[in-house]
Formats: C-alpha cells, structure tokens, sequence
C-alpha cells in the first residue's frame, strides 16, 4: 500500500470520526449552520480525496451523501431520518474503508446503490415531506434492534451516546426510507466480505480496524500524560527499591508477589511509555510542502521519499526534532541538490531525490536524511576548518574524511559559496546538532563526492527512563547511558588489550584500535587512581557518534532502568552531568552525559589526529626530541619505520582494488586514483586478501605504500644516521633495540609524482643546538623534523610567523631558524626582517627554505636578514649550513 | 535565644523569622521562604559544581540541591552536625545546610536596621538588614538573593 494511500485512510478515519460527532450534534441542533457546515466539508474532502485517488466506490457514496449534505445547507430542514441515513453512508464508507486497508489497497467489489438510491430519493424529497411522529423509545422494539446490533454495530460506534442515538435513529427511520433501504443496507456486508476468507465473523472484523483507528484518535490532555508519566516513574523507583531489599533479605515470603509487582511495573511502564510513541511521520508532515515549494524557489525538480513514517517514538521527541529535521531537508534541497541543468551534466536524473527514512535499531530510533546530490565538498570543508581555526593544517591533513566531514556541524560554519534565502549563513548545522544532542541523540553525516551525502540523526527513543550501566570512581557511583556503553574490558599487565602511555595522553590497544582513555574519577574532578589498581584497570568503551573511547572506573555494579531527574539550573551547566537519578537505595547520584566525556577524549584524540591512530603530539611537543613512528615489516630485512606525522592514515587495501596502469600501480582510494607503492622489492604482491597500506597526502597529492605489516606505533628518541645506501631509506636509527631503518617518504613521494620531491642524499653529522622551523605546510615541517632531530638538533615547530616570533620573543634561546619562505600571513621575508628589527637578534642564523632559487629572491632574503638560502628538499644543504653556523659559532667563541 | 517583647497590635508590620546559626553568628529567614527544616543524608556530591554546592539528595523522591551556607559566606569549613533549610524557587528544591536551627521569632519593624556600611561586602548582598535582638544582632537573610548567586557563580566557574 502506498504512502498516499495509508495517509488517506489514516485522516478519513479521524474525519469520519469528527463527522459521526458533528452529525448527531446537528441531529440535536438542527439550525446550527456552522456544523452544517463543517460536515460538509467532511464529506467533500472524502469525495474529493477519494476520486484523485482512484476509489470510485467510495467517491460515488460520498457523492451521494454530499448531494444530501447541500440540501440541507439550502436551507432544508434536517430531519434524523435523514441524519441516520448519513451516518449509514458513513459506516459504510468505514467498512469500505476497513477493507481497502485489509486488503492493501484494493476497493472491495461491492455495489452501494443501495444506499446511493436512498440518498438520492431523500435528496429528492420535497422539503415539505411529512415529518414521521416522534420514534418510540428504543427498548419498545428490542427484536429490531437486536437484529441491528448482531449486523451493523460492533465495533463501529465506539461510543454509548453514539450507539443510543443510533439505536433511536435506526429505528425511526426503518418505517419513513422506501422499502429496500433497511434490507440493502445489510445485504453489502457479506458481499463485501465474500472476499475475505472468514466470512462468517467478517463483519466484526472488517468493522475492527476503523474502531481501532478510532481509538488512537482518543485525546487526552499532555498534562494528563505527563502525571501518569511521572507516577509510573515513582512506581519503578519504589519497585527498584523494594528489590533492592528483596535482594538484602533472605526472608522469601514476599518475594514471589514482589516479583510479580516488578512485572506488571514493567508492563505499565511500557505502555505508559507507548501511550506517548506517536508516529514520526507527524514530523514529517509539512515537510512534502517545504520541498515543493523550495523547489520552485531553487529551479529545481525534487522528489521527496519517506519511508518508515510509522516508526514510534516519544512525543516529546518528536516535538523537538521537527526543526532540526526541517532544517536538514531544507539544507539537502538547497545544498545538497544541484540545479537540473549540473545534474544532467553530472549524468543524473534531472529530478534530484530527498529519502527520508525513519527505522528502530537497539532502543534508538535512527532517522535518515539522504540526497543523491554532489556529496560534501571535502576541500573546501578543509580550507574552512582551518580557516576558522578548528584545526590545525597538519591535524587536518590527518584526519579521515569522516572526522573532516564533521565539521559542518561547528558554529558558524558553511561552506555555501553563495548565501541564499535557504541557506548558507553558517547557522544551522550546529543549531541541529545542539538541538539533537539536546536531546541525547548524536548527528552524523557520510558523503560521497557526486553521488549524495546521508545525514544520520540516532536519538533514544524516549528521555524519561534510561537504562543505566551503574560504575562507581572514587567511592562515587555514577550512571553511564547504555545506550553509549559498547563493552567492558579488563585490562592487566599480562591481557591481550593493553594500555600504552603516550605523554600524558593514555590509550587502549583494542583489537586493531587505538582508543582514547579517560579516567573517570579525574574528569570528575574527584581523585585519580591511574595505575594503582593491581587487578588491572576496569574500562568501559564507550561510543558517542562514531567516536569511541574508554573510560577507566574503578567497578561496575550493575544496570538498571533509571528514570531521568533533571538538575537544578544552578547546576545545568555542568557538561559532564546531564541528571540525576534515585538509586534503589535511595542515594542520588549523577547521570554522566556520554557527550561531554567524549568532548574529553576528542580534544585528546582530536589534537593528535584522532583515527589514524596516532596519539603523538609530534609537531607540538617543542621541546621534546621524540617522535611517534610506525614500524612496519617489508621485506625479510628487519624492521622499517615512517615518521606518524606522515602518515595521513594507515589502511588495507584488498589486492584485487590495485590495479596496473603502464607500469605503475594505482587504486581507488577515496573517490580518486593514487599512485601505490611498494616499500620495496621484497614486500609480497598480494594477489588477494587484504595488504596494509600507508597512505602519504601533500597537498593535494596522495600516494599509498605497500609493506606487508604494521607492526607498531610507538613514540621514541632516536638518533637518526643518514645513510648513503639505498635511496629509498633515509637513514638508519636503533628504535626499541632493534636497528631500524627510516623509510624516505619524499623518495616515494617523487617515484610517484616526479620531480618536485628531488632530494639527494648525504652524511650524518651529529652537532646538538636548538632550532626554530617554521613552515606552514605540516607535510613539510613533518619531513623535515626527523631529519633535524636525527642529527641531534632539537627542534621547536611553528607554523606561522608569529608563531615563531612569539616563540624567538620568549625565554627559550635558539640557535638556529629554519625558515620556510612562502608563508602565509607573515613571509619569510617580513619574518626575517622583524627578528632582525623588531627583536634585534642580529646574529642569529635564519635558514631560507625556498622552492626556486631565482638570484633576485636571494637577494631580497638576504636583505631581509637570511643569513642563508636552501632550496626545499636539500636536506643535506641544510644541515651543511647549520653546521657552517655551528664552525662559525664555536670559533668566535674561540677567538 | 530571648524572644524580644512583641507588640500584638502591630503584628501586620511584624515579620517571622525562622532563625538559623552559621557559623556562630545568627540569621534569620523569612518564615513564608522556608519550606521545612530537615537533617540531611546521604548527600551525593556534584562533580564539577560549584564550590559552595554541597551535592543533591533524595528527599522524599524529590531532589534538592543543597547549597553550603558556610562555603557561601565565606566562613571556616568545620563539618559540624548540620541541618538543612528547605526552601524551594521556580519550582526547584533547594536546601541550605546550616549549623543549627533555632526559634520562629516574630519581630517588630522598630528593631530593624538596614546594613551597617561596614558589613563584609560578601554578606552585604545576602543580607535584606539587621534586628536588633537582646544580646546580639539577627542577619536577615535574603534568600531570592543567595539562590541567584549561587546560579550566578555557576556560570561564572
């Protein structure tokens, strides 16, 4: 059955259900033209309704009676007869109604001409007919209306007042309608049911649905909800309660009713609950008119899908997801949709489709906003991200297309080029996701470039009681959602997850992920216990988005329903709170909103790259001469390592993707081609299964490199031996112990793009001092960094000029800079000038690092205050003039 | 505690106090402000609140926010044996952990006294004014006021 068709039934059956009531106030009130009136309509909207969507059976009846219904808007007066007459008409229409949904569809055969006729000859009847003398009470005529209670009634006039009003009505009019009214009127049923194969209770059953339909329509008042709400809430805390003590006492005498009383709390509960699921589709329901109209408004054509609009859930919810919902169907219409005229170029239908979906999963309803217009615009995301200053270049260099993604949903931020009415001022995404997360839903979005984004809202399905993991920290018990609780797990000195220490930060090895790991009892601001539990620690994972992490606590007792107490407002503005509950024990404790712990662990995971795995603060740890490396098999020849802060991600790639184009290999990866490597001639060329590939991004530019393993991630000082060996390997180093050779990206990156990565290779030396490199490009600065640190330096990064300005200004003596030339903001060359000016540093070296080597930029460096100029990538003319400063140095110090 | 001779006739003008000690010296609450006066238990601790909000607790199935009147003055942390004002705004149900609680008093506008000028600038603005009892002096405390604060330092924190 189709939407259309659905939403038909749905609505006629509430307007026939307003039509029965208006009816018999007009039977009283016969004068009162506004109920006249709006019966009318009724009917004309069932008429007019019912013929767009092809029920001719139902649209003659209705015809019929609309025909009847104008009489007496022409000032005929209403008569009961005339009155039943309708309501027959419209209890027909009910089961007519009733089999059409039964039979997903499909009018039932059946002829009305019955009740057409009577209509008609009443419509007929000259408005002077004799009024009949009043109906004898029902009771006088009980065989009659036996009779009419076995074939019409059940189920159909839900209501007494309704059902004795009809009893009275029937009866005066059997002797005033022509002779084949009352027969006929009874005769349709088996005919309609004929159809259907239990005919003898058929006409209950088809008269069931439309009764049920009545009875969804009961209102009853949302306070009255609210209270029962409320009460039923006590009552699961006093069960919760009392099984507690049940659980204390031996004494069993009580236990079997109390288990008893648990069960029908339970069972009261959820239909309490049930009594506030509506629909979504209630949400949904403006929403086909937005889009027509911004369609219009946009030039666009767009289709909108809905599916999975009976999906249920709180209407407290539903309530505050509509705007957020309006707004992502708008933004989709707006910028997610391209015009026709781009569509066809692109090779798509001209008609671009919204998919609405709607479906439960685990507790959560998910809703799903989707189009098949250009996808997200990853580069501009990027720009804007850093831009903004959410992200550092090197952070977003680093991040997953996911992570990037979600960005959209920070304050202030769209990437529409062009403002319009719709959309594009950069509010919106964020108010959605605040409005959701309000909500204790998350927000998420995929994309793909040229094909359509989906954005995936998960909200509960209720806020009133929430199932609870109960933990307790520091002699404190706090309740985590279940919801967001992925697993438990131990961790021991000798288990097979581990827990690794990365400066401050902590991680998890679970499986194949690296988690973020926060302590539970210290973001509380309570006390920590990191490590001094000799069982191991106990970590719950916890999800939040597609963001997992680990929470240490010190137990975890137990789950149970709680019902959701909100905070004082004194107290709302704690993040990490997000209510309270009543214990069965009767304590407080705390409801930690599973956001604001992983708000935590992101600024965590954030600053070293989040998912890829990298939990390394290379380019931010200044003063620190370590450095975050993969190691990672090739060969039978040892152990190879790459610098993190390369790496842009760490992948498998199956070995049926890789595909042999000329010589040279390259996959699809992301939507575009790259290059793939092998990290050298002995790593295994799979022929299927999956290969680990890392993945190198400059710039636009990205290449993968096959090794057959990714061994470890681990964060180390080395001294690093350039080496005049192979060129693939930049030099050699002890990490861990073991002999280590050092992978060269840059050879890589130039076998796979050519020339602009031309660096030769040169001797170590090792000569200790502390250097400045400021380069805005975090590729650069990364490949740059192990170089400098492997010969001994140590080195401090900045990616600005001010940065580095700021630093040089500060306590920390340097004695070198390392400057890249083309800087944003600031150059290189007013950066020169300012330290020579403004700081007055006038000898110290500064080292230019410049892509061309044209002899009129030099010059203008060296006026600027360069004391030297090496081209990018000659990494052995950079250290041979860092120790021409150092030669320079030490024999003034002599002298 | 004395209870000051009350004019009858004038009791319109007269106001009830529930008095309360906090740290030695004694306040007075306006009796329509306070609900009921409890001894607390089990009060669970809220994390990262505010410094002068002892923790929630269960009172009766409803939770009450309890606010440390020492914390709030400013005056020294002694847990002694405590009790609780229960007052509620807005709907919310807030406590006030004091040291003891003493007599409802009724009393007369002619004690009254706006602030000295020389009152301690914190207490300056949780104070309404002063009555002038026998023996010592009643701080009149103005609790629309306490209850903003303690919002209000929230959101500062």
């Amino acid at each position: 059955m189709d939407d259309l068709l659905r939403e038909f039934l749905t609505e006629t059956g509430e307007s026939l259900d307003v039509a029965d009531g208006e009816l018999l106030k007009l039977e009283t009130d016969p004068n009162n033209r506004d109920i006249l009136n709006s019966i009318f309509r009724l009917v004309h909207t069932i008429k007019g309704t019912c013929g767009f969507i092809g029920l001719t059976r139902l649209a003659r009846l209705a015809h019929a009676a609309e025909t009847l219904m104008d009489e007496f808007r022409n000032g005929r007066p209403v008569k009961s007869g005339a009155v039943d007459l309708i309501l027959r008409t419209i209890d027909r229409i009910k089961l007519i109604l009733a089999e059409i949904e039964r039979s997903d569809g499909v009018e039932p055969p059946g002829a009305d001409e019955d009740l057409i006729s009577a209509l008609e000859a009443e419509a007929a009847q000259e408005p002077a007919a004799p009024t009949p003398p009043p109906a004898p009470p029902a009771k006088a005529e009980p065989a009659v209306v036996v009779s009419l209670e076995r074939e019409l009634l059940p189920g159909e006039v839900p209501l007494d007042e309704l059902e004795r009003m009809f009893r009275e009505t029937a009866v005066e009019a059997r002797p005033k309608a022509s002779a084949p009214t009352p027969a006929p009127a009874l005769a349709p049923v088996p005919q309609l049911v004929a159809t259907a194969p239990e005919a003898e209770h058929a006409p209950a059953a088809a008269a069931d649905p439309a009764a049920a339909a009545a009875a969804q329509t009961i209102r009853v008042s949302v306070s009255v909800l609210e209270h029962l709400m409320t009460m039923v809430s006590e009552l699961v805390l006093t069960r919760n309660q009392l099984m507690e003590i049940s659980r204390r006492n031996e004494d069993s005498d009580y236990k079997s009713p109390l288990q008893r009383l648990s069960t029908v709390t339970g069972e009261l509960q959820e239909a309490v609950m049930r009594t506030r699921m509506q629909p979504i589709g209630n949400a949904w329901q403006k929403l086909p008119r937005i889009v027509r109209d911004l369609a219009q408004e946009l030039g666009k054509h767009i289709e909108l899908e809905q599916h999975g609009a009976e999906t249920e859930l709180d209407r407290q919810l539903l309530d505050q997801i509509k705007d957020p919902l309006t707004h992502m169907v708008r933004n989709s219409a707006d910028h997610g949709l391209e015009t026709p005229g781009m569509r066809r170029l692109a090779g798509k239908p001209e008609k671009g489709t919204i998919r609405l979906s709607a479906y439960h999963e685990g507790g959560h309803v998910i809703i799903e906003i989707s189009d098949d217009g250009r996808g997200l615009d990853i580069a501009r995301i990027r720009a804007k991200a850093i831009e903004n200053g959410l992200c550092s270049e090197a952070d977003a260099a680093r991040m997953a297309d996911a992570q990037l993604y979600r960005f959209i949903f920070h304050a202030g931020f769209s990437t529409a080029q062009q403002v319009t009415s719709v959309s594009g001022r950069g509010v919106g995404m964020d108010v959605v996701r605040c409005n959701i997360e309000a909500i204790g839903g998350t927000v998420d979005v995929r994309s793909k470039r040229g094909e359509g984004s989906t954005f995936t809202i998960k909200i509960p399905l209720t806020l009133a009681i929430v199932p609870a993991l109960i933990v307790e920290t520091t002699g404190e018990r706090f309740a985590l959602p279940q919801t967001s609780v992925v697993e438990l797990v131990r961790v021991r000195s000798d288990s097979e997850h581990s827990l690794s220490f990365i400066k401050q930060s902590h991680v998890l090895r679970l499986r194949d992920r690296l988690l973020p790991i926060i302590d539970l009892g210290a973001v509380m601001g309570l006390s920590c216990h990191w490590g001094e539990r000799p069982e191991g620690e106990l970590i719950v994972v916890m999800q939040v988005g597609s963001q997992r992490f680990g929470v240490v606590v010190d137990s975890v007792s137990h789950t149970e329903e709680i019902v959701v107490k909100p905070l004082a407002s004194v107290l709302r503005g704690i993040s990490l709170v997000s209510g309270s509950t009543i214990l069965g024990d009767g304590r407080v404790i705390m409801i930690i909103d599973p956001n604001g712990l992983s708000q935590i662990a992101a600024t965590r995971s954030d600053k070293t790259g989040g998912t890829s795995k990298n939990e390394a603060h290379a380019g931010a740890e200044a003063d620190s001469n370590k450095m975050s490396l993969v190691l990672c098999r090739a060969g039978a020849q040892g152990i190879k390592a790459v610098p993190l802060a390369l790496v842009t991600r760490l992948e498998e790639l199956d070995a049926g993707e890789v595909e042999s184009l000329s010589d040279r290999c390259v996959a699809q990866y992301r939507g575009t081609l790259i290059p793939i490597l092998y990290a050298n001639d002995e790593v295994e060329r799979k022929t299927s299964g999956k290969q680990p590939l890392l993945i190198f991004s400059e710039g636009e530019r990205t290449m993968g490199l096959f090794v057959d393993e990714i061994v470890d991630i681990v964060e180390t000082e080395f001294e690093l031996k350039l080496s005049s060996g192979s060129a693939d390997i930049m030099g050699g180093a002890i990490i861990n112990g073991t002999a280590t050779e050092v992978i060269d990206v840059a050879y890589f990156m130039q076998r796979a793009f050519g020339d602009n990565f031309d660096i030769p290779v040169g001797h170590a030396h090792d000569r200790s001092g502390r250097l400045l490199l400021v380069d805005d490009n975090a590729f650069h600065r990364a490949m740059l960094e192990p170089v400098l640190k492997g010969n001994g330096y140590m080195v401090t990064t900045c990616n600005s000029a001010s940065e580095a300005l700021e630093k040089l200004s500060g306590d920390t003596h340097f004695d070198a800079v390392v400057s890249e030339v083309d800087l944003r903001g600031i150059d290189g060359i007013g950066f020169a000038e300012r330290v020579r000016s403004e700081l007055h540093m006038h000898d110290l070296p500064i080292i230019a690092i410049a892509a061309g080597r044209n002899p009129e930029s030099i010059e203008r460096g060296h006026l600027a205050g360069f004391t030297d100029y090496v081209a990018k990538f000659d990494r052995n003319g950079l250290l041979a003039a860092l120790r021409e400063f150092a030669a320079q140095e030490d024999k003034e110090k002599a002298a | 505690m004395s209870t000051p001779a009350v004019n009858v006739e004038r009791r319109s003008d007269a106001h009830q106090y529930v008095t309360v000690r906090i740290g030695g010296q004694l306040f007075g609450l306006p009796i329509s402000a306070v609900n009921e006066v409890f001894v607390p238990d089990q009060i669970t601790p809220v994390p990262l609140a505010s410094r002068e909000i002892d923790g929630v607790l269960n009172l009766r199935g409803r939770i009450v926010t309890m606010i440390d009147m020492r914390r709030l003055l400013g005056l020294a942390d002694v847990s002694l044996a405590r009790m609780a004002v229960g007052i509620e705004r807005t709907g919310e149900a807030f406590a006030l952990l004091i040291d003891g609680i003493g007599d409802v008093l009724l009393l007369d506008p002619s004690t009254y006294d706006s602030n000295p000028p020389n009152l301690d600038e914190e207490w300056m603005q949780f104070s309404e004014g002063v009555h002038r009892l026998e023996g010592e002096l009643l701080v009149v405390l103005d609790v629309e006021r306490v209850l903003a604060t303690v919002g209000g330092a929230r959101s500062a924190a």
